[in-house]
């Protein structure tokens, strides 16, 4: 099993690192495309802006594609999640993978934005491999202030909008918070990841 | 329902943990990274390592004390004392950081912030504010509580958000290691002028403290160093205290995984 932990120079990739190899997965960092032809699967993460996506050019954006087409699983952490969709306003310029449907918005409301904390999240009717043996209302770590629309969440946080927590889609996974920063839940979460390679790598 | 914070602050001086009162009169209350590792199973809800020397010659120490520290969290970890430089930052961040904590060198050189905020975005960003109560107002200062700045506290809170910092940390310095409890009429002016987090530092040596800054001072976070660190109240009794008031905390870890 190689995870392919995807570097595109925004934020530090210590604690994604540091977290998977706890659940008994470490990865390698994939610094250009080709790295992503030997992955059993991917993960990226990602703080920040979602400009800094822009440096995942087309030639990233086909290896990742290709390796979904391999039925590679694919995990995106924050910014990672927001990737998936099709953009996002922070950045309109930058397209996302276009994976899932509809654009990231910014956080509004009578509500301190970025959202930064522990936060809830509430299971949806959509079944969640990713979610396996979590509980509903779980406590998770978010730190963003952009988020992504609900229509394909198997599990949702509302901080002045309800916005997507956990997207799944066969085997396409996003979370909008961080599970190397979400203490024993997040370990779950990241060991359900690690499983789930297992058994299709 | 997002949930109030409860940090723990680890004050190190080449490598060790000390805690003072009115930021003097040091004392040594033991080893970052084991201090971390109990809090982090404990239920504590976010680290922050201030190095309170932050001299040339012990950059690299701090250094390794991040990178021990982070290694025992899974939960996020903020380093402050003694950023000056982008530099500085991109260290600690790669140390495990998740956040960097700016004050003098943020003072010195607003510009830092925004520079800061968009190479990492704003949630890496925390600017640290120590704060003072005189005749006219809150004041803010500098160089670890001795240099008055021109710029008043709140004034200064509101700059750093528009610049693009993600949270601001505010330190009472006149309550800081006192145990009289947190400054609430500091942390709520503070926290009116900003749309940003605000975490109350300073003062913390009762639960009551706790509820009173998150109720009557309106803070995001509440932050204690020796309170913890001696062992006074446990971060898990200090929640179920919270909860039981009906104040929004994350529950303690259950010690079953």
């Amino acid at each position: 099993m190689t995870i392919a932990l995807i570097d595109y120079g925004a934020g530090n990739l210590t604690s994604v690192a540091r977290g998977l190899t706890a659940v008994g997965a470490p990865p390698r960092l994939a610094t250009t495309p080709s790295d992503l032809d030997a992955a059993t699967a991917i993960v990226v993460p990602g703080v920040g802006h979602f400009g800094a996506t822009a440096s995942l050019d087309a030639a990233w954006r086909e290896a990742v594609l290709a390796a979904i087409a391999r039925r590679r699983p694919i995990l995106g952490i924050c910014l990672g999640l927001q990737w998936l969709f099709e953009g996002s306003d922070e950045a309109p310029d930058a397209p996302g993978l276009g994976l899932m449907g509809g654009r990231c918005f910014a956080l509004t409301g009578p509500v301190k934005v970025p959202h930064v904390g522990w936060n809830t999240f509430a299971r949806t009717d959509r079944p969640s491999r990713l979610l396996d043996g979590i509980p509903d209302e779980s406590f998770a770590y978010f730190t963003h202030s952009y988020a992504a629309p609900v229509d394909e969440a198997v599990a949702i946080t509302t901080h002045g909008q309800a916005f997507a927590a956990v997207v799944e889609r066969d085997r396409v996974f996003g979370v909008q918070f961080h599970p190397e920063k979400s203490g024993r839940m997040g370990l779950r979460l990241l060991a359900n990841f690690a499983a789930l390679v297992r058994e299709t790598g | 329902m997002l949930a109030r914070r409860i940090i723990a602050c680890l004050d190190v001086c080449d490598g060790r943990v000390v805690k003072g009162v009115n930021f003097a009169g040091l004392r040594q209350a033991g080893d970052p990274a084991e201090l971390a590792a109990r809090y982090d199973a404990e239920g504590i809800d976010e680290v922050v390592v201030l190095d309170v020397t932050a001299t040339l010659e012990n950059r690299a120490a701090l250094l390794s004390t991040i990178r021990a520290v982070s290694r025992q969290l899974s939960i996020p970890l903020a380093v402050g004392g003694g950023i000056r430089s982008v530099d500085d930052a991109k260290a600690a961040l790669d140390a495990g950081a998740d956040k960097v904590s700016l004050n003098t060198a943020a003072l010195r050189d607003p510009s830092i912030v925004t520079t800061l905020a968009r190479r990492y975005g704003s949630q890496a960003v925390v600017v640290a504010i120590d704060a003072r109560a005189t005749p006219n107002g809150y004041e803010a200062r500098s160089r670890s509580g001795t240099v008055a700045e021109p710029i008043p506290a709140i004034a200064w809170a509101r700059e750093a958000a528009a610049r693009g910092a993600g949270e601001i940390l505010l330190t009472s310095i006149d309550r800081d290691g006192t145990k009289r409890g947190f400054d609430c009429d500091l942390t709520a002016a503070v926290g009116e002028a900003v749309a940003i987090p605000v975490i109350a530092s300073g003062g913390a040596g009762a639960p009551e403290h706790f509820a009173d800054v998150f109720t009557h001072g309106r803070a995001d976070a509440a932050l204690a160093a020796s309170v913890f660190h001696f062992s006074e109240h446990g971060v898990a009794d200090l929640k179920r205290f919270l909860l039981a008031r009906g104040i929004p905390v994350r529950p303690p870890e259950p010690n079953t995984c």
